[in-house]
């Protein structure tokens, strides 16, 4: 999309009638990547089981994990999983070569599988892995993909209506994979909630082999120097969040979105100019290119609300926003509001707060 | 060594308007910079060309005023630039950008000498999808680095690059064989200040302009709007949630006031969270 | 390596700059523009006012290219107090012609045309690069500049300070002497956006037709300066200027609050109701007047637009005066390379000469006593008289029941009260000495 989005809305293309080509009427099916690395399932998996159930229910066909990797068991393993979240069938894609993430291997074993099976809609993680590999694959099947994507439905005509933010103001659009298969997506990981679990939900399992050796791979791993325990990691699993934003006017007030995260044992964060400002590091970052947080409350202390902002906040249970603007667009989607200075409340929220716990503590 | 840097010229994302009717981004006098993620390839691009030797092109597809962009680059120090200009691109989605992308890499390798590296910006500010690079190095069947953090060695002889590639729970070490293409995480490195001598150049040069046709774009029914599998079908405002904000006022305006009222009104909301919240203090 | 040398290396890539490089450019001249900008028009506070005359002089057929918001068909000069303003409002359907004789212009936007069109007509522009100093020869004669990149000096025979109000490269170099605060004023400045229909709307205009109001008043809280309102197609140009001088003295007094006080005032608050904010600028106008302008020429340097005090305060004109003097100095400079003889003071004189017989020198004087008198009679021309005015007019349109004659009488007295006679006769005495 890198330059559509200079296209107006509703014009050409856009109320094209949708001809599927002959070849393409047979893909069916939705499939979620599943990743899988250093012995765990990446969460954002599990999150598209359960919206890729959705569409498949919708649908009325199947929902396919596609796990890949080395060791059979383990593979198994993480397909009775996939399972338990909601897939149907797991395709199970077992070669050494596939031990650690490479392009090249897990491009080749995606495109031949996609080939083979023909799947409508194929969904993966807005991760590292996930968007490395995404790319590579739309490209190989010369079909349309769609980044980062808020929220994904299935339009009348049976097709994958994909939304995301478009650049610049405070806008979505939705894009569409018309006359190609299958139609990818990804999907950032925290955007969609995290299905229940259901203990003793079977499928069935599909083998998929390949013709892969080490020799002809180009590209080898030496090493791999795994992240310490990254305590800003925790952030996207925080169950309170204090975030603050360019309202705060200066770094030092950063000090006071901390304080009340710490009076209230949550974690905190901020907006992307705070990051571009030097005022808090890029782990910190709340939004569509910084964590996507589903706290069950979320503070947000001189934050306008601005779409990329939004998207990656929307999901919390309880939002509130101090904001001296009563316009400010925030509060079109939070919960509780407060026209309010700040700098000013952050301080009192803090000491109420921790009045209120500690008075608890006394009684108790 | 010959080294492809793809830079784009996209709008300075803080100077973005939206028309508050009509909901279009106005575009009208928004500056425009260089993607700022194409930055971090092009120091590294630099940087390689300084220590092996050889040349750095930066090359963009986009409007005719993208010559400002590459005019910047050059000031930065590369040594040639290149736009891809044609009418035929105009709505490109990423599938088609890279399908011209790489056209006019091959047309560039031909006058100038393949590539050993090209560079992508891990991704740009305005599509943001990070496919572009990825859809560059399959058609062309480069070795795909992304997220690269740092190019430990090179060697030209046996063609081989040592680089770290930032993964979702941990670095990877990766060697490869040239030609790949690279996209270099951000604050791997800073752009340098270019030369007097560099920006007088870079003030003087002639930015090469190539067509479809020059390029020799095999189909030209993959480009452009045409050749772009998605469509964008609405852009939308998003709507407000249901009920609005429930604003919390209070009569006393004092801080301690509002924080109170503010938490009567969370705690209401909430009341699990206040349990839970009472339970963990009294844990302590 | 040899050095690189060009004929004339301009320096500053405002209205003076892009004139003087485009008109030396033009008639054949090898010309460096050095800008530390990232592009022209980028430090360069936002929308203005376009007197067409002087960039018609050196790009005739500008208007089917540079980009332009509006043409002027209504001014609107108003005397503020608290809760109004009297003013006079001129508009007339003869703007509607076509070439309009005043736009609204975005200067990022214009400033960038314009070097553009210098840079198509074979100028060499650097940009973000600052001119750090000048070099000069055994005989102190400018030979070339120092930037601030790695790098030799670069060489020409003639250096064009276009840099500005500031002056520093010529002050740096011992060409001027500093800025005074009583001859600059701060002006700070932000555009509005509104949809064009509102605008048009509000203002009562349609097409490109536009509007221009001038106040001044108690908004500045007695200080001497001047506040502004300009419509663009699709946006609103604020802002508020008051010498830097008055601000030290008034010691609480900031411009955003100034700024604040005119946007929230009465008059012009609904103009701008529920426009978004984008981009706030301040910048330094010159405006101490002929008495302020420094030395114009030395051997091998020229100096032209705001870096020579080139503002007309009164009528607000800066950027006709910076082109004017711009081009006037690349004519010159080209007539003398042109017929092989070298830029001394002597022979650059001519350009002194050139500015004498224009408007230019001739409107400095006219107005040159202006400053001194703000600065002396300052405070009731911003604060009592608007206030007296405001006043008078009330007791004048109010139907009250009292007889017209009272009221007269009523309004002289209010008048002579604040003021007494004396000062009254003196302060008008005074006005209309500085604007003979
Ligand atoms: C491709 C792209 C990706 C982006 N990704 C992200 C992202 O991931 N995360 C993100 O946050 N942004 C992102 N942005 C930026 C986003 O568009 C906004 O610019 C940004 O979120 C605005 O940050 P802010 O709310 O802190 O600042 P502003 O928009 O400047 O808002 C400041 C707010 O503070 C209020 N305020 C001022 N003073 C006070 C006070 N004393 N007390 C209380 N309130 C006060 C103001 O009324 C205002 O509403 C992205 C932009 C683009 C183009
Ligand atoms: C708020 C405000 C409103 C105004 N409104 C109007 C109006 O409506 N109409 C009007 O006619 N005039 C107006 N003026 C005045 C007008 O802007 C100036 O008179 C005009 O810009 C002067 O042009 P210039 O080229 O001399 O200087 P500038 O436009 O100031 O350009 C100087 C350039 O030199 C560059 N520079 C400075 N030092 C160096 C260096 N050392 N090395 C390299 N580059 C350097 C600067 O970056 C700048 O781009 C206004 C001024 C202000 C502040
Ligand atoms: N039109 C273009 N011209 C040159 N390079 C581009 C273009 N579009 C994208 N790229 C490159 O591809 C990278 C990723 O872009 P994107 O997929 O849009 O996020 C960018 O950082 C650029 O290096």
């Amino acid at each position: 999309m890198s330059n559509q989005t200079s296209r107006p809305a509703g014009s050409g293309r856009a109320n094209m009638k949708r001809e599927l080509p002959e070849h393409f009427r047979s893909y069916k099916h939705v499939w979620v990547f599943i990743e899988f690395e250093h012995g765990r399932i990446h969460p954002v998996s599990l999150e598209l089981l359960g919206e890729g159930r959705k569409l498949a229910d919708k649908l009325e066909v199947e929902l396919a994990a596609v796990i890949a990797g080395s060791g059979h068991d383990a593979l198994e393993e993480v397909a009775g999983t996939t399972f338990s979240y909601g897939a149907d069938l797991a395709y199970i894609i077992d070669n050494p070569v596939l031990a650690d993430y490479r392009n090249e291997p897990y491009t080749r074993v995606m495109t031949a599988l996609v080939e083979k099976y023909q799947p409508e809609i194929m969904l993966l993680g807005a991760t590292v892995l996930g968007r490395d590999l995404a790319g590579a694959v739309a490209t190989t099947l010369k079909t349309g993909l769609t980044a980062d994507c808020t929220e994904l439905a299935i339009d009348g005509e049976r097709s994958l209506a994909a939304t995301r933010p478009t650049f610049g103001g405070s806008l979505l659009c939705t894009i569409h994979t018309l006359n190609y298969r299958p139609q990818m997506a990804t999907v950032r990981p925290r955007v969609m909630a995290m299905p229940v679990a259901q203990e003793g939900r079977s499928g069935r399992i599909v083998e998929f082999t390949v013709d892969l050796k080490e020799e002809d791979i180009i590209t080898k791993v030496l090493d791999f120097l795994p992240d310490t325990a990254n305590e800003a990691a925790q952030l996207a699993f925080a169950d309170i969040v204090v975030a603050g934003g360019i309202g705060l006017r200066t770094s030092e007030n950063v000090q006071l979105v901390r304080d009340l995260a710490n009076a209230l044992g949550g974690d905190w964060g901020g907006s992307r100019p705070l990051v571009q400002k030097g005022w808090i590091p890029a782990e910190r970052q709340i939004g569509q290119t910084g964590k996507t947080i589903r706290p069950r409350l979320y503070i947000a202390a001189g934050i306008s609300g601005a779409i990329q902002h939004r998207v990656g906040v929307e999901g919390a249970d309880l939002i509130v926003a101090i904001n001296t603007d009563p316009q400010a667009p925030i509060f079109d989607f939070a919960h509780v509001g407060i026209t309010a200075d700040a700098i000013t409340l952050l301080p009192a929220l803090t000491n109420a707060f921790r009045q209120r716990l500690s008075v608890n503590r006394l009684a108790g | 060594m010959q080294i492809f840097v793809c830079i784009k010229q996209v709008p300075d994302s803080g100077q973005i308007r939206v028309h508050p009717v009509t909901n279009t981004i106005m575009r009208q006098g928004v500056p425009t910079i260089i993607n700022p993620y194409d930055l971090f390839g092009l120091e590294q691009a630099l940087r390689l060309r300084d220590r092996f030797g050889g040349e750095v092109t930066v090359m963009t597809m986009g409007p005719p005023m993208a010559v400002d962009s590459l005019r910047k680059a050059l000031t930065y120090g590369a040594d040639r630039a290149v736009l891809l200009t044609d009418r035929v691109f105009a709505g490109s989605d990423t599938l088609a950008t890279s399908y011209a992308l790489s056209n006019l890499i091959l047309k560039a390798g031909e006058t100038w000498g393949a590539p050993d590296i090209v560079f992508c910006g891990k991704q740009t500010i305005d599509g943001d999808t990070a496919q572009v690079g990825p859809g560059i190095a399959r058609r062309l069947g480069l070795s795909q680095l992304t997220y690269v953090s740092g190019i430990d060695d090179m060697d030209l002889t046996d063609r081989q690059i040592l680089v770290r590639r930032r993964g979702d729970h941990g670095v990877q070490v990766l060697r490869s064989q040239l030609p790949v293409m690279v996209t270099m995480m951000e604050g791997s490195n800073e752009i340098r200040r270019g030369t007097q001598a560099d920006a007088l150049r870079a003030a003087r040069a002639e930015v090469v302009k190539w067509n479809a046709a020059t390029v020799g774009i095999p189909d030209v029914s993959l480009c452009g709007l045409r050749g772009s599998p998605t469509v964008v079908k609405k852009v939308f405002a998003p709507t407000a949630r249901e009920e609005k904000a429930e604003m919390v006022a209070t009569t006393d305006q004092s801080p301690v006031a509002m924080a109170d009222a503010l938490i009567n009104q969370i705690f209401t909301r909430q009341p699990a969270l206040q349990d839970d919240l009472l339970r963990q203090a009294a844990g302590h | 390596m040899t050095h690189e040398h060009f004929d004339a290396i301009v320096v500053g890539a405002g209205p003076s700059g892009n004139a003087a490089a485009y008109t030396m450019a033009q008639r054949g001249l090898k010309v460096l523009q050095i800008e530390r900008g990232e592009y022209a028009g980028s430090k360069n506070v936002q929308g203005a006012i376009l007197y067409s005359d002087a960039l018609e002089k050196i790009i005739p057929d500008f208007r089917d290219e540079a980009p332009l918001e509006r043409h002027v068909i209504e001014q609107r000069i108003w005397m503020m107090d608290d809760a109004g303003h009297t003013g006079m409002h001129h508009r007339s359907d003869d703007y509607n012609e076509d070439r309009p004789n005043r736009y609204t212009i975005i200067r990022a936007q214009f400033d960038k045309w314009f070097n553009r069109c210098v840079r198509e007509i074979g100028v060499t522009v650097l940009f973000e690069t600052t001119v750090t100093s000048l070099i000069t020869d055994e005989n102190k004669r400018v030979i070339g500049v120092q930037t601030d990149r790695d790098g030799n000096g670069i060489f020409a025979d003639v250096v064009v300070l276009a840099e500005g109000v500031n002056g520093l490269v010529g002050q740096r170099s011992g060409l001027r002497r500093e800025l005074r605060p009583e001859d600059v004023a701060l002006a700070v400045k932000e555009m509005h956006f509104l949809p064009q229909e509102v605008i048009d709307a509000r203002f009562n205009l349609k097409g490109e037709e536009g509007v221009v109001i001038e106040a001044m008043g108690t908004i500045t809280d007695g200080m001497v300066g001047t506040a502004f309102l300009y419509t663009n197609r699709e946006s609103i140009s604020v802002g508020v200027g008051c010498l830097v001088s008055e601000f030290a003295k008034s010691g609480e007094a900031t411009p955003h609050g100034i700024l604040d006080r005119f946007k929230n005032h009465p008059s012009i608050k609904a103009l701008l109701e529920g426009s978004e904010i984008k981009e706030y600028a301040a910048h330094l106008i010159p405006e101490g007047g002929f008495r302020a302008v420094p030395e114009l020429v030395g051997d091998g340097w020229i100096v032209v637009g705001d870096a020579g005090h080139f503002v007309n305060a009164v009528h607000r004109e800066g950027s006709n005066l910076a082109m004017t003097t711009g081009r006037l100095a690349g004519e010159v400079v080209a007539n003398i390379l042109g017929s092989c003889m070298t830029c001394t003071r002597d022979n650059l004189q001519t350009y002194v000469r050139q500015l004498e017989d224009s408007f230019v020198m001739k409107d400095m004087k006219k107005y040159k006593n202006v400053p001194r008198m703000l600065e002396q009679g300052g405070r009731h021309i911003m604060d009592l008289y608007p206030r007296l005015l405001n006043r008078s007019a009330q007791t004048w349109f109010r139907v009250d029941g009292k007889d017209k004659k009272s009221k007269e009488s009523d309004i002289l007295r209010s008048a002579r009260q604040a003021r007494g006679l004396t000062g009254l006769l003196g302060d008008a005495f005074k006005l209309a000495r500085a604007w003979r």
